[in-house]
């Protein structure tokens, strides 16, 4: 990675672009869009609702019949779909429905967090590596803090003080990759002032903010998004192992950290509970990693030619 | 002349290196110790129970000094810090300092033990991805470790457990063993935790040692050793090994700055008395005390392993060295 060259997207046609990128990115872009309308569609699917106790079944294996003990009402027993398809958790649900429920949650955290992240860091670490001085070592000084901080005990007090919900998770989540932006964008900014583009518009008598705006940011953009995409990939593992401690979104909500959590008892009865939505989380992790990395490597191809 | 002015620079570089240092350290106890005084309720009220009437309560709060000001407690916090005291547990009554250093110890050999599994992971791997370069299996191993970093930890050791202990049955799922009971059954309850963790970090060593021997691989002193003759075994283990390892030996440090926050979900899986669960316990418990002693002792273990990799560089590199007399 050299990051004093200005990286844009390659002038190559789209289908050349495609080609480049290979099939397995496009597979991943598949399973990821294919988790997105899951979460989107969530209410719609012939599914029993994912809070609803399927008492006669208990951590039943997958394809397991609905029973009327797990059905709105005894004379339609058809009603919320055919069979528990991919079976039910210790607590008799089905675990299809919480799986997509559970990818709401996921997708949030995914999406929200790298958000407040990249506009926060990226913004401060512009800032930091266009001014230096003294902004530059506040900026860094402050990072260091965030990052030397234990994050659970931060969890913690939120949690205790603000209450346990998704939207203070997400706020938290955000906060702790604040530093991690900033680095990259602070690493970016210092190798593009050096370069002739910015002295150019320098000399012609921009201001420092016309040059922010014009010449470093566009050029920062990019690869930020890209890294956030490795953020986001990083963040649905953390709302994991968050759910997993029990300090995730709290219950009866879905979340796939949490699945995991409760079908930890049962590891030697009935696997699937624990194993099926690990199963989802690492596929949805290593799209969002692959995308990534085909990016990147998209980006650093046209920097080294 | 120009040595001691060099001398002089590395010495200014350091020493202001460990002033900041210092500083972060003190700014994250500060930031702890507001926070944990945030938290709504007290420890008074764990320790009352809950018979514990208004002044009972009030009775316990002066007892221990929390009834003075945030700031003052801070100040004396700090006072005592100066003289090696961090305090008692409000709880237990046991000395915070004493609990850390039983606690420690466990941590720390969660981790070496893990990093060394690792390294033995990594080692072979690296090695082999190196001397066939673009090979299927450099490919194979390569891709495998890349889809390995997008399993969680957690979701790690859940596997390990339905592998080895549901399924093979050689394990128990958790259980802690001191070392005082035997080395032997000791070692045997860190197996599955540290292989939790040696499973995804492999791949982090192994990535940074394939690409640092891809580079020696290059040398022409290395030429010259297949010129001679050597079996690759050679060539790999004692020539180009040892040039190539400094970066991986690097991270490993900062794996361990780093896990040391982290191992509280490893901990809390296999029921090991380590520090990250001293920690969330003393959380849940407001024994303030107990908190900012465990976040003293993990930021200080962050920030001295990062710092300390980052002087080794600056000793090593003139660069570096250069670069930072002239820059910040």
């Amino acid at each position: 990675m050299e990051p004093n060259r200005p990286t844009r997207l390659p002038a190559a046609g789209i289908h050349e672009i495609a080609a480049r990128l290979g099939p397995i990115f496009w597979l991943a872009v598949i399973w990821l869009a294919m988790v997105l309308f899951a979460a989107v569609t969530a209410g719609y699917w012939p599914v029993p609702p994912p809070d609803r106790m399927d008492w006669a079944q208990l951590g039943a294996a997958p394809g397991a019949p609905l029973t009327p003990a797990g059905t709105p009402s005894a004379e339609n027993p058809q009603a919320g779909g055919a069979a528990h398809w991919l079976g039910t958790d210790t607590m008799g649900r089905d675990m299809v429905a919480r799986l997509i429920f559970g990818a709401r949650v996921s997708l949030a955290v995914s999406i929200c967090s790298p958000a407040i992240g990249f506009l926060v860091g990226g913004l401060l670490g512009c800032l930091a590596g266009y001014y230096r001085g003294r902004l530059d070592a506040g900026i860094v000084a402050t990072m260091d803090v965030i990052l030397a901080f234990p994050g659970l005990v931060l969890l913690l007090v939120i949690r205790f003080y603000l209450g346990a919900s998704l939207t203070n998770l997400i706020l938290i989540l955000g906060f702790l990759t604040i530093p991690a932006f900033s680095r990259v964008a602070r690493a970016k900014t210092l190798g593009l002032t050096e370069l002739e583009f910015v002295q150019a518009a320098r000399l012609t008598g921009a201001g420092h903010l016309s040059i922010l705006v014009r010449e470093i940011l566009p050029n920062v953009v990019i690869p930020l998004a890209v890294y956030a995409l490795l953020v986001a990939a990083f963040m649905i593992m953390a709302e994991g192992a968050l759910s997993f401690l029990g300090l995730g979104v709290p219950p009866p909500t879905a979340s796939w950290g949490g699945m995991i959590a409760e079908g930890r008892e049962a590891l030697d009865t009935a696997p699937h509970v624990s194993l099926i939505p690990a199963g989802v989380m690492f596929l949805t992790v290593l799209a969002l990693n692959l995308i990534g990395d085909g990016l990147r490597s998209l980006l650093e191809g046209r920097a080294h030619p | 002349m120009t040595a001691t002015w060099g001398e002089h620079l590395l010495v200014t570089h350091l020493g202001r290196k460990l002033l900041r240092l210092l500083l972060v350290v003190l700014a994250v106890t500060a930031v702890t110790f507001l926070m944990v005084h945030l938290l709504p309720g007290d420890v008074a009220y764990t320790i009352g129970g809950e018979t514990a009437t208004a002044d009972d309560i009030r009775a316990i709060r002066e007892a221990l000094g929390l009834d003075r000001s945030m700031l003052a407690q801070y100040r004396s916090w700090l006072g005592r810090l100066v003289h090696g005291d961090l305090g008692r547990s409000y709880l237990t009554g046991e000395p915070v300092l004493q609990a850390i250093l039983s606690r420690l110890p466990v941590t720390l050999e969660l981790l070496v033990i893990s990093q060394l599994l690792a390294l033995a992971l990594a080692l072979p791997a690296a090695l082999i991805c190196a001397y066939r370069s673009g090979s299927h299996v450099d490919r194979l191993i390569s891709t495998g470790g890349f889809a390995t970093l997008s399993i969680p930890s957690f979701v790690m050791a859940l596997l390990t457990i339905y592998l080895f202990s549901v399924k093979l049955r050689w394990l128990p799922a958790t259980g802690y063993t001191p070392l005082q009971a035997g080395v032997w059954a000791n070692l045997k309850s860190f197996v599955l935790p540290a292989l939790s963790i040696a499973l995804i970090e492999w791949v982090v060593l192994m990535r940074v040692l394939r690409s640092d021997l891809i580079t020696t691989l290059q040398q022409h002193y290395i030429l010259m050793a297949k010129a001679k003759g050597l079996p690759p075994w050679r060539i790999l283990l004692l020539h180009a090994l040892r040039p190539s390892a400094f970066t991986m030996l690097t991270v490993m440090g900062l794996q361990v700055g780093r896990l040391l926050g982290e191992a509280v979900i490893v901990e809390t899986l296999f029921a090991l008395p380590g520090m990250g669960r001293l920690l969330v316990t003393a959380i849940y418990a407001r024994d303030h005390l107990m908190v900012q002693g465990c976040v003293l002792v993990i930021s200080i273990g962050y920030v001295t392993v990062n710092s300390a990799v980052d002087m080794l560089y600056t000793l090593l590199d003139p660069r570096i060295r250069r670069e930072a007399a002239v820059g910040t």
